[in-house]
C-alpha cells in the first residue's frame, strides 16, 4: 500500500488540466507515442472540442523512482463543469491527495476555490501547481500571491509546469509520491469500496469504477451495493491502463474497476458502498446521495419519422450516462419526443450535442425549465417541470422554485454590470468579499430558472470571460409562477409555452413573438402571433400574407427550372411543422427556443 | 427516330428570339422543309412571333402565304415611356401599325404580349393600356407581369437601385384587374397570364407544355419533351456550337432527362394548376395508377375551403385567387407526393 498514491487533478475549466494528464500519462509510458492523442482521457469528441472533461476517467501510472523503487500513481480524473460538482465530490472522496492546477496568467478563478473547498471537505493533501508558466502573460508572482491570500496555501509549495511544453513534469511525479500520504486501510477488514463513476462497454456491461477502502475483492466473489442491496457476482477485477488490465484481486487503498455483468449504468449510484455479500461492513461510506436531475427539456426529432431513432439513440446514451433520465412526451406540433431531465444546462447540451453528432439526429428541445412546486386549492402539492403538466392556474394557490447559492469570482472592474445582471435575474446578493485588492467572491442566491436562460453567456460577455461562476443547490423557495402560451392564429403551440416569473412573462413572450416573426415565412393568409396567460394577450405581432407568388411565364423551357424549385422547397419543407394551417419551419422553434441570443 | 416518335404534328410555332427579323425567304424556306419532313394534321396551328417594327406589308403577305395562320406580336405595351423603360426598339406607333398591318395580311388569329407591374404603373394606366390593345379585337392575349431575369440590363438597374420594384400588393391588385376586366370584355381566363376570346382560339400549341404532351424543339436551346417515357431534352445555348454540331450530323442535346414518377406527378400537377382546366383526377389517377382523392383529397377539401381550389367537372380547378398562389398550392400538393 506504500508504494500507491491516489490523486486527482482539479482545476478551473481551460487552466490546462487535460493537457497535464496527458503530459503525466506520456511520462509514465502507458502509452506509446503512436496511440498518444491529445487529451487521451477525454475520449467524446465535444470533450475534446470544449476542452472539458465530462465523463471522467482513471489510469494507474506506474513511476520508477531515482533509487529504483516503482509506485503506482492512479490518477482520478474528474468532470470539469459545476453541474458535475458530485461526480467530482465521489472521485475526490476516493483520493488522498489533489494537485490543484493554476492558470499562470488567470490565476485563481470560481471553480478553483469550489474545487478546493471540496477537496478540503475531504481532508485531501493539496499541491498546488501553477501552469502555463512559459506563457509571455504568465505572472508567477501574482499566482503565487492569490495561493496565499485567496486559498490560505502556502505559495513556496506551489510547482512550477508548463504542461504544454512539458516543463516541471517530474517535479509533479516527485511530489505526488513524497507530499501525498499513501493510502491507509485493512485488506483483511469487511470489504468497503467506494463507486466514484462507471461506464458502459458493449461487450461486458457495466464497468464499475471504483475504489477499496478496506478488505480485498476478488473475480468469483459476491457484492452487493449498500443503497440498494442489489447483489452481483464479479467476474473481473483491474485497474485501467486506458485498456482495462485483469487482476486476481483489488485490495484496501486500490483503485480500480469490477464487471458484475450489471446491465446499464443506471443500476450503479456514483457514491454508493460496496461490500461482500456474505460479510458486509458495518456502515457504508458516508456522502452518498442520489443524482437528481434539475433541468428539463423535451427533446424531438425534427423529421416525425425520427422518433425510433431518437428512442434507440436515448437507451443508448442512458447505458453510458446514469444521470439521464427521460420518459415519452407529445406535442400536437411536434408530435412524439421524450421528457429529459439533466444535472443542469451543460448536461443538456452535451445530450443535445452527442445526440446529434453521434447519432446523426436533428432535433428540436424545448425551453429548458426547471421543477416548481406548487401549492393546490385542495391541499395538495404537485411537482411540474413541463409546461404541459400545468395544472389550471384557478387551482394553484401557491408556487415555490429551486434556488441556488452562486459564488462569481470575478475582478473588482466588473462588480457593478455582475450586480446589474443578477438583480435582473431576481438574486439577492448575500455577501461580497476582496479576496484580493482587486479581485473579489460575490455570493448570490438566484433562483435556478434565471441561471439556465442565458445566465453564463452573458456573465461571460459582460465580464469579458474573466468571471466565473459556481453554484450550489439550495432550496425551494415561493415564487409568481405563470404560465405562458405562444398562440399562432389562435392556436396553442405546445411545445412554445413556458413557465416563467410573472415579472418575466411580458419580455419573455415578446422575444419569443419577435424570433417567430422574424422566422415564419409569409403564407397566403396573415398571421398573427400572441403570447399570453390564460386568455390575457401580453404581447403580439403579425406576419403579413403575401399576395401573389406564381411566376408569370411557363413554357417548355421553364417546366424543368420550375419542377426543381419545388422539389427543393419540398426537401426544406421536411422541416416545417404544422400549426394548424400555419407551416413553421424547424429554424423558428430553434430560434425561439434558443437562449443563448438576446 | 423524330418520326417515329412524332407521327404527326397539330401545331408549328416559331418563336424565341425574333423570326420575322430573317430574310423573307429564309422563313418561307423553314416552312417548306418543316412541311416536307414533317407530317401534319389538315388543320395545324402555325404561329409566328413578330416584334413591331421588324414586319412589314410584303413580309406579312408572304407568311400568310406560306401557311402561317397565327401571328403573335410582342407589343408589350402601348405607351412610349413603358417601351422605353423594357428597352424595347419600338414605338407605341409601330407596334398599333403592325396589329394592322398583319390583319390587313388577312391575319384572323392574333396574339398580343403585354407586360404589367412596371415601377409607378397605376391600375388606372394599365387598364387605358388594355383597353388599346382590346381596340384591336386581339383574339388572344398574353398579360406577364413584368419579371426581372438574371443577366438582364433590367435586373442590373434594379440591383444597382436605379429602379424599384413594384409593391407586391399593386402587382396582385393589377392580376385580379386584368382577369376581371378581361373576363368582362368577352375573353377566356385560360392560364395564369393567358387570355383568349373563345375556347377554340386558345393557344393549341402552348397548352402542349401544360398537358406535357409531346413537343420537339429544333434550334439553339430548344426544349422537346417525349412521354413515354417521360424524357426531356434540350439543346444547346449557343448558335454557333449548334451550327457545327449539327453539321457533323450528330444530335445537339444539351442534356437529357428521364422524369421519376415522382417528377412526372409534380410537373402534372403545378402545370395543370396554371391552367383553369385544373387537374383531371381522373386522367391523373390513370396516368399514375394511384387515387388522387387518398392521396390528396383532405388537402384539397381545405383548399376548397379556403377558395383557392373549386370542382370544375371531374377537375379542381383554381379559382382566380388560386391562380394568383399558384406556385404555394403546388407545392402543398407535392409536399404529399
Amino acid at each position: 500500500m506504500n508504494n500507491i498514491r491516489n490523486f486527482s487533478i482539479i482545476a478551473h475549466i481551460d487552466h490546462g488540466k487535460s493537457t497535464l494528464s496527458d503530459r503525466l500519462i506520456q511520462a509514465a509510458d502507458v502509452i506509446s507515442e503512436r496511440q498518444f492523442h491529445d487529451q487521451v482521457l477525454d475520449t467524446m469528441d465535444i470533450e475534446r472540442e470544449r476542452g472539458i472533461t465530462i465523463k471522467s476517467q482513471t489510469i494507474c501510472l506506474p513511476w520508477k523512482t531515482k533509487d529504483g523503487r516503482t509506485y503506482f500513481l492512479n490518477l482520478i480524473d474528474t468532470p470539469g463543469h459545476v453541474d458535475f460538482s458530485y461526480e467530482v465530490s465521489r472521485a475526490l472522496a476516493s483520493c488522498e491527495g489533489a494537485l490543484l492546477l493554476i492558470d499562470a496568467s488567470q490565476g485563481v478563478e470560481a471553480q478553483t476555490l469550489a474545487n478546493l473547498y471540496l477537496a478540503l471537505e475531504h481532508d485531501l493533501e493539496i499541491i498546488p501547481v501553477i501552469n502555463k508558466i512559459d506563457l509571455p502573460s504568465a505572472d508567477i508572482e501574482r499566482v503565487k500571491g492569490q495561493i496565499a491570500e485567496d486559498l490560505g496555501l502556502d505559495p513556496e509549495t506551489a510547482l512550477l509546469v508548463s504542461a504544454k511544453e512539458g516543463i516541471g513534469i517530474d517535479t509533479v511525479f516527485e511530489a505526488i509520491i513524497n507530499r501525498l500520504p499513501p493510502p491507509k486501510g485493512d485488506p483483511e477488514a469487511p470489504l468497503k469500496g467506494l463507486i466514484f463513476d462507471s461506464h458502459y462497454d458493449a461487450f461486458r456491461g457495466t464497468v464499475v469504477h471504483f475504489r477499496v477502502f478496506d478488505g480485498t475483492l476478488r473475480a468469483g466473489e459476491t457484492i452487493r451495493f449498500m443503497s440498494n442491496r442489489a447483489a452481483y457476482k464479479v467476474e473481473e477485477v483491474g485497474y485501467f491502463q486506458l485498456e482495462r488490465i485483469p487482476q486476481k484481486q483489488l485490495s484496501a487503498g486500490h483503485v480500480g474497476y469490477l464487471i458484475a455483468g450489471i446491465k446499464t449504468v443506471s443500476d450503479t449510484r456514483s457514491g454508493d458502498t460496496i461490500t461482500h455479500r456474505d460479510r458486509p461492513c458495518e456502515k457504508p461510506m458516508p456522502g452518498f446521495k442520489e443524482a437528481k436531475p434539475v433541468v428539463f427539456s423535451s427533446i424531438y426529432p425534427v423529421a416525425s419519422d425520427g422518433y425510433e431513432d431518437l428512442a434507440a439513440a436515448l437507451e443508448k446514451l442512458k447505458l453510458n450516462d446514469a444521470s439521464l433520465i427521460y420518459e415519452k412526451d407529445t406535442s400536437a406540433a411536434l408530435g412524439f419526443g421524450f421528457r429529459c431531465g439533466f444535472l443542469g444546462l451543460l448536461h443538456l447540451e452535451v445530450v443535445q450535442e452527442r445526440l446529434e453528432r453521434e447519432y446523426d439526429l436533428s432535433l428540436i428541445l424545448t425551453a429548458p425549465s426547471v421543477r416548481y412546486r406548487l401549492h393546490l386549492s385542495d391541499g395538495s402539492i404537485v411537482v411540474v417541470d413541463n409546461p404541459t403538466m400545468y395544472p389550471d392556474p384557478k387551482d394553484i394557490i401557491g408556487a415555490e422554485e429551486p434556488f441556488i447559492r452562486s459564488t462569481i469570482y470575478t475582478p473588482e472592474r466588473y462588480m457593478g454590470a455582475i450586480m446589474q445582471l443578477c438583480l435582473e435575474r431576481r438574486g439577492i446578493n448575500k455577501t461580497y468579499q476582496y479576496l484580493t485588492s482587486d479581485r473579489l467572491e460575490m455570493v448570490f442566491d438566484l433562483p435556478l430558472a434565471e441561471v439556465i436562460y442565458d445566465f453564463y453567456d452573458r456573465l461571460k460577455s459582460i465580464t469579458q470571460g474573466y468571471g466565473s461562476f459556481d453554484y450550489e443547490l439550495l432550496d425551494y423557495r415561493d415564487t409568481d409562477l405563470v404560465k405562458v402560451d405562444i398562440l399562432l392564429n389562435g392556436e396553442r403551440v405546445d411545445a412554445l409555452s413556458m413557465l416563467v416569473h410573472r415579472e418575466k412573462a411580458e419580455q419573455r413572450a415578446r422575444r419569443a413573438c419577435e424570433k417567430l416573426r422574424e422566422e415564419i415565412p409569409r403564407q397566403m393568409f396573415k398571421i398573427a402571433i400572441q403570447g399570453a396567460i390564460g386568455g390575457k394577450v401580453i404581447a403580439r405581432t403579425t406576419v403579413s400574407a403575401f399576395r401573389k407568388d406564381v411566376t408569370a411565364k411557363c413554357y417548355g423551357g421553364d417546366v424543368t427550372r420550375k419542377r426543381k424549385l419545388l422539389e427543393k422547397q419540398k426537401k426544406g419543407k421536411k422541416r416545417m411543422k404544422m400549426v394548424g394551417k400555419v407551416q413553421v419551419p424547424q429554424s423558428a422553434f430553434l430560434s425561439v427556443l434558443r437562449t443563448d441570443s438576446e | 427516330m423524330v418520326k417515329e416518335a412524332f407521327p404527326i404534328f397539330d401545331t408549328l410555332y416559331i418563336g424565341g428570339g425574333t423570326p420575322t427579323a430573317m430574310a423573307d425567304r429564309l422563313l418561307v424556306r423553314i416552312l417548306e422543309k418543316a412541311g416536307s419532313v414533317f407530317f401534319f394534321t389538315d388543320d395545324p396551328e402555325v404561329t409566328v412571333e413578330a416584334n413591331p417594327g421588324t414586319v412589314s406589308k410584303e413580309q406579312l403577305d408572304w407568311l400568310r402565304q406560306a401557311g402561317i395562320n397565327r401571328i403573335n406580336i410582342g407589343a408589350q405595351s402601348f405607351r412610349d415611356d413603358h417601351l422605353r423603360f423594357l428597352g424595347r426598339i419600338h414605338t407605341a406607333r409601330e407596334a398599333e401599325n403592325s396589329i394592322r398591318l398583319a390583319r390587313g395580311a388577312g391575319f384572323a388569329d392574333i396574339g398580343l404580349d403585354l407586360i404589367y407591374g412596371l415601377p409607378g404603373q397605376t391600375e388606372k394606366a394599365w387598364i387605358e393600356d388594355l383597353a388599346k390593345a382590346l381596340s384591336f379585337f386581339p383574339e388572344h392575349l398574353s398579360c406577364y407581369m413584368l419579371t426581372f431575369e438574371k443577366g438582364t440590363p433590367l435586373f442590373a438597374d434594379l440591383a444597382a437601385g436605379r429602379v424599384e420594384l413594384c409593391p407586391e400588393d399593386t402587382v396582385a391588385a393589377l392580376f385580379l384587374k386584368t382577369s376581371e376586366f378581361l373576363r368582362a370584355s368577352g375573353y377566356l381566363h385560360y392560364e395564369i397570364s393567358n387570355f383568349a376570346r373563345s375556347a377554340r382560339l386558345r393557344s393549341r400549341h402552348n397548352r402542349k407544355y401544360w398537358t406535357l404532351a409531346p413537343t420537339l424543339g429544333l434550334g439553339p436551346s430548344a426544349h422537346s419533351f417525349l412521354n413515354k417515357p417521360p424524357t426531356r431534352w434540350w439543346n444547346v445555348d449557343d448558335p454557333e456550337i449548334y451550327l457545327k454540331t449539327i453539321e457533323g450530323d450528330k444530335r445537339p442535346v444539351k442534356e437529357t432527362e428521364v422524369l421519376t414518377e415522382a417528377q412526372s406527378m409534380t410537373e402534372t400537377l403545378f402545370l395543370a394548376l396554371r391552367t383553369a382546366d385544373g387537374i383531371d383526377t381522373a386522367a391523373f389517377d390513370r396516368r399514375f395508377s394511384v387515387s388522387f382523392d387518398r392521396m390528396f383529397g383532405k388537402l384539397v377539401s381545405e383548399l376548397t375551403a379556403d377558395g383557392l381550389l373549386y370542382p370544375r367537372g371531374g377537375r379542381w380547378a383554381p379559382t382566380l385567387r388560386g391562380m394568383q398562389f399558384s406556385d404555394a398550392i403546388a407545392q402543398r400538393l407535392i409536399d404529399r407526393i
